[in-house]
Protein backbone atom coordinates (compact mmCIF):
# COMPACT_ATOMS: atom_id res chain seq x y z
CA UNK A 1 0.00 0.00 0.00
CA UNK A 2 1.56 3.84 -1.08
CA UNK A 3 1.11 5.47 1.83
CA UNK A 4 -0.70 9.11 1.48
CA UNK A 5 2.41 11.44 1.86
CA UNK A 6 4.26 9.89 -1.08
CA UNK A 7 0.69 10.11 -3.02
CA UNK A 8 0.46 13.60 -2.79
CA UNK A 9 3.91 14.33 -3.77
CA UNK A 10 3.64 12.69 -6.73
CA UNK A 11 0.61 14.77 -7.28
CA UNK A 12 2.53 17.51 -7.08
CA UNK A 13 4.99 16.48 -9.39
CA UNK A 14 2.23 15.82 -11.61
CA UNK A 15 0.42 18.86 -11.23
CA UNK A 16 3.62 20.72 -11.21
CA UNK A 17 4.49 19.22 -14.99
CA UNK A 18 1.10 20.34 -16.09
CA UNK A 19 1.64 24.03 -15.01
CA UNK A 20 4.82 23.78 -16.98
CA UNK A 21 2.85 22.96 -20.20
CA UNK A 22 0.45 25.57 -19.39
CA UNK A 23 3.45 28.10 -19.51
CA UNK A 24 3.69 27.43 -22.90
CA UNK A 25 0.26 27.96 -23.95
CA UNK A 26 -0.15 31.71 -25.24
CA UNK A 27 -2.14 34.27 -25.18
CA UNK A 28 -3.80 34.41 -28.64
CA UNK A 29 -3.90 37.72 -28.47
CA UNK A 30 -1.26 38.82 -26.78
CA UNK A 31 1.02 36.15 -28.04
CA UNK A 32 4.12 37.03 -25.71
CA UNK A 33 2.43 36.14 -22.68
CA UNK A 34 1.60 32.51 -21.36
CA UNK A 35 -1.54 32.09 -19.77
CA UNK A 36 0.34 31.41 -16.31
CA UNK A 37 2.26 35.02 -16.97
CA UNK A 38 -1.49 36.41 -17.82
CA UNK A 39 -2.96 35.07 -14.11
CA UNK A 40 -6.34 33.31 -15.62
CA UNK A 41 -5.14 29.63 -14.10
CA UNK A 42 -6.89 29.82 -10.96
CA UNK A 43 -6.76 25.43 -10.11
CA UNK A 44 -5.27 22.87 -11.24
CA UNK A 45 -6.16 19.63 -9.72
CA UNK A 46 -6.89 15.93 -10.58
CA UNK A 47 -10.41 14.60 -9.82
CA UNK A 48 -10.98 10.98 -10.42
CA UNK A 49 -8.29 10.46 -12.93
CA UNK A 50 -9.20 13.71 -15.22
CA UNK A 51 -7.13 16.70 -14.49
CA UNK A 52 -9.05 19.79 -13.87
CA UNK A 53 -8.03 22.63 -15.07
CA UNK A 54 -9.61 25.82 -13.80
CA UNK A 55 -9.39 29.22 -15.83
CA UNK A 56 -11.23 32.75 -15.24
CA UNK A 57 -11.81 35.37 -17.89
CA UNK A 58 -10.34 38.25 -18.43
CA UNK A 59 -13.09 40.38 -20.00
CA UNK A 60 -16.58 39.35 -19.84
CA UNK A 61 -16.70 39.33 -23.81
CA UNK A 62 -13.27 38.55 -24.61
CA UNK A 63 -13.13 36.67 -28.02
CA UNK A 64 -9.77 34.28 -27.18
CA UNK A 65 -11.20 32.55 -24.05
CA UNK A 66 -12.59 29.77 -25.55
CA UNK A 67 -9.51 29.23 -28.31
CA UNK A 68 -7.69 29.72 -24.82
CA UNK A 69 -9.53 26.61 -24.03
CA UNK A 70 -8.95 24.75 -26.85
CA UNK A 71 -5.16 25.24 -26.96
CA UNK A 72 -4.71 24.14 -23.49
CA UNK A 73 -6.59 21.54 -24.26
CA UNK A 74 -4.44 20.69 -27.50
CA UNK A 75 -0.88 21.83 -25.05
CA UNK A 76 -1.85 18.95 -22.33
CA UNK A 77 -2.76 16.31 -25.42
CA UNK A 78 0.59 16.91 -26.90
CA UNK A 79 2.41 16.09 -23.57
CA UNK A 80 0.24 12.78 -22.79
CA UNK A 81 -2.11 14.94 -20.17
CA UNK A 82 -4.71 13.15 -22.56
CA UNK A 83 -7.29 13.13 -20.23
CA UNK A 84 -8.27 16.86 -19.63
CA UNK A 85 -11.20 19.31 -18.80
CA UNK A 86 -10.97 23.34 -18.65
CA UNK A 87 -13.40 24.80 -16.47
CA UNK A 88 -14.45 28.79 -16.62
CA UNK A 89 -15.03 29.96 -13.33
CA UNK A 90 -15.92 33.51 -12.24
CA UNK A 91 -14.54 33.70 -8.48
CA UNK A 92 -12.53 35.58 -7.91
CA UNK A 93 -12.99 38.33 -11.21
CA UNK A 94 -9.27 38.30 -12.94
CA UNK A 95 -7.44 41.43 -12.60
CA UNK A 96 -4.04 42.67 -14.08
CA UNK A 97 -2.45 42.61 -10.14
CA UNK A 98 -2.64 38.91 -11.50
CA UNK A 99 -0.06 39.76 -14.48
CA UNK A 100 3.24 38.19 -12.78
CA UNK A 101 6.16 40.41 -13.31
CA UNK A 102 7.95 38.18 -15.61
CA UNK A 103 4.68 38.84 -17.78
CA UNK A 104 5.07 42.90 -17.21
CA UNK A 105 8.38 42.46 -18.71
CA UNK A 106 7.60 40.27 -21.36
CA UNK A 107 4.97 42.71 -22.42
CA UNK A 108 6.79 46.01 -22.17
CA UNK A 109 9.81 44.73 -24.69
CA UNK A 110 6.71 43.30 -26.88
CA UNK A 111 5.78 47.46 -27.23
CA UNK A 112 2.80 47.20 -25.10
CA UNK A 113 2.77 49.15 -21.88
CA UNK A 114 2.13 47.14 -18.97
CA UNK A 115 -0.87 48.32 -16.64
CA UNK A 116 0.28 51.12 -14.50
CA UNK A 117 -0.84 51.28 -10.80
CA UNK A 118 -3.98 49.38 -9.18
CA UNK A 119 -7.15 49.01 -10.11
CA UNK A 120 -8.78 49.46 -6.83
CA UNK A 121 -11.23 51.98 -6.00
CA UNK A 122 -11.56 54.51 -7.57
CA UNK A 123 -8.65 53.94 -10.10
CA UNK A 124 -10.54 51.83 -12.48
CA UNK A 125 -11.67 53.25 -15.27
CA UNK A 126 -9.27 56.11 -14.83
CA UNK A 127 -7.60 57.10 -17.71
CA UNK A 128 -5.49 60.28 -16.41
CA UNK A 129 -2.40 58.67 -14.86
CA UNK A 130 0.48 59.20 -16.70
CA UNK A 131 1.76 55.85 -18.91
CA UNK A 132 5.22 55.27 -19.53
CA UNK A 133 6.13 54.61 -23.27
CA UNK A 134 7.50 50.65 -23.50
CA UNK A 135 9.69 52.46 -26.26
CA UNK A 136 12.04 55.02 -24.53
CA UNK A 137 10.39 55.38 -21.67
CA UNK A 138 9.11 58.72 -21.85
CA UNK A 139 6.04 59.89 -19.71
CA UNK A 140 5.25 62.84 -22.13
CA UNK A 141 2.93 60.25 -23.46
CA UNK A 142 -1.16 61.08 -24.30
CA UNK A 143 -4.41 58.50 -24.55
CA UNK A 144 -5.77 58.40 -28.22
CA UNK A 145 -8.95 56.28 -26.95
CA UNK A 146 -9.88 54.34 -23.99
CA UNK A 147 -10.11 51.45 -26.38
CA UNK A 148 -8.06 49.78 -28.31
CA UNK A 149 -7.47 47.12 -30.57
CA UNK A 150 -8.62 44.76 -28.07
CA UNK A 151 -11.10 44.75 -24.52
CA UNK A 152 -7.73 44.79 -22.28
CA UNK A 153 -5.87 47.21 -24.11
CA UNK A 154 -6.13 51.57 -24.60
CA UNK A 155 -4.19 53.58 -27.27
CA UNK A 156 -1.56 56.06 -26.73
CA UNK A 157 0.67 58.35 -28.28
CA UNK A 158 4.15 59.54 -27.39
CA UNK A 159 4.96 62.78 -27.47
CA UNK A 160 8.74 62.20 -27.44
CA UNK A 161 9.54 59.53 -29.73
CA UNK A 162 6.29 59.86 -31.60
CA UNK A 163 5.25 56.30 -31.72
CA UNK A 164 1.72 54.76 -30.92
CA UNK A 165 1.81 52.30 -28.59
CA UNK A 166 -1.08 49.83 -26.79
CA UNK A 167 -1.20 50.20 -22.84
CA UNK A 168 -2.57 46.88 -21.10
CA UNK A 169 -5.31 48.92 -18.63
CA UNK A 170 -5.95 48.39 -15.39
CA UNK A 171 -8.74 45.85 -14.74
CA UNK B 1 -37.14 26.70 -10.45
CA UNK B 2 -37.51 30.05 -8.52
CA UNK B 3 -39.27 31.80 -11.44
CA UNK B 4 -38.81 35.31 -9.94
CA UNK B 5 -35.25 34.93 -9.33
CA UNK B 6 -34.61 33.12 -13.14
CA UNK B 7 -37.27 36.24 -14.72
CA UNK B 8 -34.47 38.57 -12.58
CA UNK B 9 -31.84 36.92 -14.72
CA UNK B 10 -32.80 37.49 -17.51
CA UNK B 11 -34.11 40.88 -17.84
CA UNK B 12 -30.15 41.59 -16.90
CA UNK B 13 -29.25 39.36 -19.75
CA UNK B 14 -31.67 40.65 -22.06
CA UNK B 15 -30.76 44.47 -21.40
CA UNK B 16 -26.66 43.67 -21.97
CA UNK B 17 -27.74 41.59 -25.46
CA UNK B 18 -30.05 44.14 -26.46
CA UNK B 19 -27.82 46.74 -25.83
CA UNK B 20 -24.47 44.86 -26.82
CA UNK B 21 -26.61 44.85 -30.48
CA UNK B 22 -27.66 47.75 -30.85
CA UNK B 23 -24.13 49.29 -30.23
CA UNK B 24 -22.51 46.42 -32.38
CA UNK B 25 -24.52 48.19 -35.38
CA UNK B 26 -22.18 50.64 -35.24
CA UNK B 27 -19.19 48.50 -36.44
CA UNK B 28 -17.54 49.33 -39.39
CA UNK B 29 -19.52 52.83 -39.23
CA UNK B 30 -18.49 54.87 -36.09
CA UNK B 31 -17.35 58.93 -36.81
CA UNK B 32 -13.58 57.71 -36.79
CA UNK B 33 -11.79 54.31 -36.14
CA UNK B 34 -11.22 54.99 -32.81
CA UNK B 35 -14.92 55.37 -31.75
CA UNK B 36 -15.71 52.94 -33.88
CA UNK B 37 -13.27 50.06 -32.38
CA UNK B 38 -14.43 51.82 -28.80
CA UNK B 39 -17.96 50.78 -29.21
CA UNK B 40 -17.39 47.67 -31.09
CA UNK B 41 -15.77 47.01 -27.43
CA UNK B 42 -18.70 47.89 -25.36
CA UNK B 43 -20.67 46.01 -27.65
CA UNK B 44 -18.56 42.89 -26.65
CA UNK B 45 -18.47 43.58 -22.88
CA UNK B 46 -22.41 43.43 -23.01
CA UNK B 47 -22.44 40.54 -25.30
CA UNK B 48 -20.15 38.56 -22.94
CA UNK B 49 -21.72 39.71 -19.86
CA UNK B 50 -25.59 38.59 -21.82
CA UNK B 51 -23.73 34.99 -22.06
CA UNK B 52 -22.60 34.70 -18.26
CA UNK B 53 -26.17 35.49 -17.47
CA UNK B 54 -28.23 33.55 -19.95
CA UNK B 55 -25.42 30.08 -18.55
CA UNK B 56 -26.92 30.67 -15.24
CA UNK B 57 -30.28 30.92 -15.87
CA UNK B 58 -30.11 27.95 -18.49
CA UNK B 59 -28.45 25.95 -14.86
CA UNK B 60 -32.30 26.66 -13.46
CA UNK B 61 -33.55 25.48 -16.41
CA UNK B 62 -33.39 22.39 -17.63
CA UNK B 63 -32.77 21.34 -20.94
CA UNK B 64 -31.58 24.74 -22.05
CA UNK B 65 -28.89 26.46 -23.10
CA UNK B 66 -28.00 30.01 -23.35
CA UNK B 67 -28.56 29.85 -27.16
CA UNK B 68 -32.10 29.00 -26.29
CA UNK B 69 -32.68 32.36 -24.90
CA UNK B 70 -31.06 34.68 -27.14
CA UNK B 71 -32.13 33.01 -30.56
CA UNK B 72 -35.61 31.29 -30.03
CA UNK B 73 -37.44 33.44 -27.60
CA UNK B 74 -39.87 35.92 -29.57
CA UNK B 75 -40.26 39.74 -28.65
CA UNK B 76 -43.20 39.40 -26.18
CA UNK B 77 -40.44 36.93 -24.15
CA UNK B 78 -37.68 39.19 -23.82
CA UNK B 79 -37.47 41.56 -20.52
CA UNK B 80 -34.97 44.51 -21.87
CA UNK B 81 -35.83 48.19 -21.02
CA UNK B 82 -37.05 49.83 -23.53
CA UNK B 83 -34.40 52.55 -23.84
CA UNK B 84 -31.81 49.85 -25.30
CA UNK B 85 -34.17 48.77 -28.06
CA UNK B 86 -34.18 52.61 -29.25
CA UNK B 87 -32.37 52.96 -32.34
CA UNK B 88 -28.77 54.55 -32.76
CA UNK B 89 -29.98 57.26 -35.27
CA UNK B 90 -26.51 59.36 -34.81
CA UNK B 91 -23.84 59.46 -32.46
CA UNK B 92 -25.58 61.65 -30.10
CA UNK B 93 -28.61 59.50 -29.53
CA UNK B 94 -26.28 56.57 -29.29
CA UNK B 95 -24.06 58.12 -26.32
CA UNK B 96 -26.72 59.61 -24.46
CA UNK B 97 -28.53 56.07 -24.50
CA UNK B 98 -25.26 54.63 -23.05
CA UNK B 99 -25.10 57.43 -20.72
CA UNK B 100 -28.12 57.11 -19.21
CA UNK B 101 -27.70 53.11 -18.94
CA UNK B 102 -24.05 53.01 -17.82
CA UNK B 103 -24.66 55.26 -14.93
CA UNK B 104 -27.66 52.97 -13.66
CA UNK B 105 -26.29 49.87 -14.79
CA UNK B 106 -22.83 50.59 -12.54
CA UNK B 107 -25.56 51.62 -9.63
CA UNK B 108 -27.46 47.63 -9.89
CA UNK B 109 -24.17 46.12 -10.36
CA UNK B 110 -22.73 47.87 -7.01
CA UNK B 111 -25.26 46.43 -4.77
CA UNK B 112 -25.64 43.26 -7.03
CA UNK B 113 -21.98 42.02 -6.05
CA UNK B 114 -21.87 42.35 -2.74
CA UNK B 115 -25.45 40.75 -2.61
CA UNK B 116 -26.40 37.33 -0.92
CA UNK B 117 -26.94 35.52 -4.20
CA UNK B 118 -23.36 34.07 -5.03
CA UNK B 119 -23.83 33.48 -8.78
CA UNK B 120 -25.33 36.80 -9.53
CA UNK B 121 -22.42 38.37 -6.91
CA UNK B 122 -19.57 36.81 -8.95
CA UNK B 123 -20.76 37.90 -12.41
CA UNK B 124 -21.78 41.33 -11.34
CA UNK B 125 -17.98 41.82 -9.75
CA UNK B 126 -16.72 41.02 -13.72
CA UNK B 127 -19.28 43.53 -15.26
CA UNK B 128 -18.51 46.14 -12.56
CA UNK B 129 -15.20 46.55 -14.13
CA UNK B 130 -16.09 46.66 -17.35
CA UNK B 131 -18.93 49.28 -17.15
CA UNK B 132 -16.81 51.36 -15.09
CA UNK B 133 -14.85 51.90 -18.50
CA UNK B 134 -18.41 52.25 -20.08
CA UNK B 135 -19.49 55.00 -17.70
CA UNK B 136 -16.27 57.02 -18.35
CA UNK B 137 -16.78 56.47 -22.44
CA UNK B 138 -20.28 57.99 -22.62
CA UNK B 139 -20.18 60.61 -19.94
CA UNK B 140 -16.79 61.91 -21.80
CA UNK B 141 -18.83 61.56 -24.79
CA UNK B 142 -21.90 63.40 -23.02
CA UNK B 143 -19.41 66.37 -22.09
CA UNK B 144 -17.56 66.84 -25.13
CA UNK B 145 -20.34 66.51 -27.56
CA UNK B 146 -22.21 69.26 -24.50
CA UNK B 147 -19.42 71.81 -24.37
CA UNK B 148 -17.98 70.90 -28.40
CA UNK B 149 -19.97 73.14 -31.38
CA UNK B 150 -23.09 74.41 -31.80
CA UNK B 151 -24.25 71.51 -33.91
CA UNK B 152 -23.18 69.17 -31.20
CA UNK B 153 -24.55 70.76 -28.54
CA UNK B 154 -28.34 70.94 -30.34
CA UNK B 155 -27.90 67.45 -31.30
CA UNK B 156 -26.66 65.80 -27.99
CA UNK B 157 -29.08 67.58 -25.65
CA UNK B 158 -31.89 66.84 -28.41
CA UNK B 159 -31.17 63.22 -27.58
CA UNK B 160 -31.23 63.60 -24.10
CA UNK B 161 -34.47 65.08 -24.40
CA UNK B 162 -35.89 62.12 -26.35
CA UNK B 163 -34.71 59.54 -24.33
CA UNK B 164 -35.27 60.73 -20.74
CA UNK B 165 -38.58 59.47 -20.80
CA UNK B 166 -37.21 55.96 -20.74
CA UNK B 167 -35.58 56.46 -17.75
CA UNK B 168 -38.49 56.15 -15.44
CA UNK B 169 -38.26 52.15 -16.23
CA UNK B 170 -34.78 51.81 -14.42
CA UNK B 171 -36.97 52.39 -11.17
CA UNK B 172 -40.46 51.16 -11.59
CA UNK B 173 -39.82 47.51 -10.54
CA UNK B 174 -40.96 44.52 -12.06
CA UNK B 175 -42.22 41.34 -9.94
CA UNK B 176 -38.78 40.14 -10.16
CA UNK B 177 -37.28 43.20 -8.90
CA UNK B 178 -39.60 43.38 -6.01
CA UNK B 179 -38.74 39.82 -5.18
CA UNK B 180 -34.80 40.72 -5.11
CA UNK B 181 -35.83 43.80 -3.29
CA UNK B 182 -37.16 41.86 -0.42
CA UNK B 183 -34.52 38.15 -0.51
CA UNK B 184 -31.60 40.39 -1.70
CA UNK B 185 -31.66 43.99 -0.92
CA UNK B 186 -31.47 45.18 -4.14
CA UNK B 187 -33.54 47.73 -3.79
CA UNK B 188 -34.38 50.29 -6.92
CA UNK B 189 -36.04 52.99 -5.15
CA UNK B 190 -33.13 53.61 -3.15
CA UNK B 191 -31.15 54.20 -6.75
CA UNK B 192 -33.05 56.24 -8.08
CA UNK B 193 -31.90 59.40 -6.55
CA UNK B 194 -28.10 58.89 -6.61
CA UNK B 195 -28.47 58.11 -10.61
CA UNK B 196 -30.28 61.72 -10.52
CA UNK B 197 -27.58 63.47 -8.54
CA UNK B 198 -24.38 61.58 -10.82
CA UNK B 199 -26.58 62.07 -14.32
CA UNK B 200 -27.68 65.76 -13.59
CA UNK B 201 -23.84 66.77 -12.76
CA UNK B 202 -22.77 65.44 -15.43
CA UNK B 203 -25.06 67.04 -17.36
CA UNK B 204 -24.25 70.29 -15.97
CA UNK B 205 -20.88 69.79 -16.66
CA UNK B 206 -21.12 69.30 -20.60
CA UNK B 207 -23.15 72.58 -20.53
CA UNK B 208 -26.76 70.68 -21.10
CA UNK B 209 -30.12 71.04 -19.75
CA UNK B 210 -31.27 68.30 -17.62
CA UNK B 211 -35.03 67.04 -19.19
CA UNK B 212 -38.03 66.72 -17.45
CA UNK B 213 -40.82 64.88 -18.46
CA UNK B 214 -44.33 63.52 -17.00
CA UNK B 215 -44.94 60.94 -19.47
CA UNK B 216 -43.00 57.58 -18.53
CA UNK B 217 -42.30 54.93 -20.95
CA UNK B 218 -42.83 51.52 -19.65
CA UNK B 219 -43.33 48.41 -20.43
CA UNK B 220 -40.11 46.33 -21.19
CA UNK B 221 -39.74 44.31 -18.55
CA UNK B 222 -43.10 42.64 -18.63
CA UNK B 223 -42.87 42.12 -22.50
CA UNK B 224 -44.39 45.63 -24.23
CA UNK B 225 -42.12 46.27 -26.34
CA UNK B 226 -41.66 49.01 -29.49
CA UNK B 227 -41.59 47.63 -33.02
CA UNK B 228 -37.98 48.13 -32.82
CA UNK B 229 -37.08 45.14 -30.64
CA UNK B 230 -38.90 42.91 -33.48
CA UNK B 231 -36.11 44.67 -36.16
CA UNK B 232 -33.12 43.30 -33.73
CA UNK B 233 -34.68 40.26 -33.32
CA UNK B 234 -35.00 39.44 -36.77
CA UNK B 235 -31.77 39.87 -37.36
CA UNK B 236 -30.57 38.69 -34.41
CA UNK B 237 -32.13 35.13 -34.91
CA UNK B 238 -31.91 34.65 -38.72
CA UNK B 239 -29.76 31.88 -38.93
CA UNK B 240 -31.32 29.72 -35.79
CA UNK B 241 -35.18 30.82 -37.35
CA UNK B 242 -33.65 29.67 -41.18
CA UNK B 243 -31.56 26.74 -40.37
CA UNK B 244 -33.14 25.83 -36.49
CA UNK B 245 -30.33 23.94 -34.62
CA UNK B 246 -27.55 24.83 -37.08
CA UNK B 247 -23.86 25.34 -34.95
CA UNK B 248 -20.87 26.65 -35.95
Amino acid sequence: MVNQSSIREQLSTEIQDIYNVLDTVLDPEVPVLTVVDLGIIRNVRKENGTIQVDICPTYSGCPALDVIAIDIKFALDQACFTNSKVNYILDQPWTTNWISEDGKRKLKEYGIAPPQGSPDKGQLGEMDKTIICPICDSKNTEMISAFGSTACKSLYRCKDCLEPFDYFKCH
Amino acid sequence: MNKDLHNYIIQLGDNSLILGHRISEWCGHGPVLEQDIALTNIALDHVGQARMYYQLAATMEPGKTEDDYAYLRTVTEYKNLLLLEQENKDFGYTIARSFYYDQFHLLILRVLKSCGNKDLSEIAAQAYKEVSYHCRFSSDWVKRLGDGTEESHRRIQRALDEFFPYTAEFFAPSEADNYMAGKYGVDLSKLSSQWSVIVENIVREATLTMPTTPYPQLGGKQGRHSEKLGFILTELQYMQRTYPNSTW
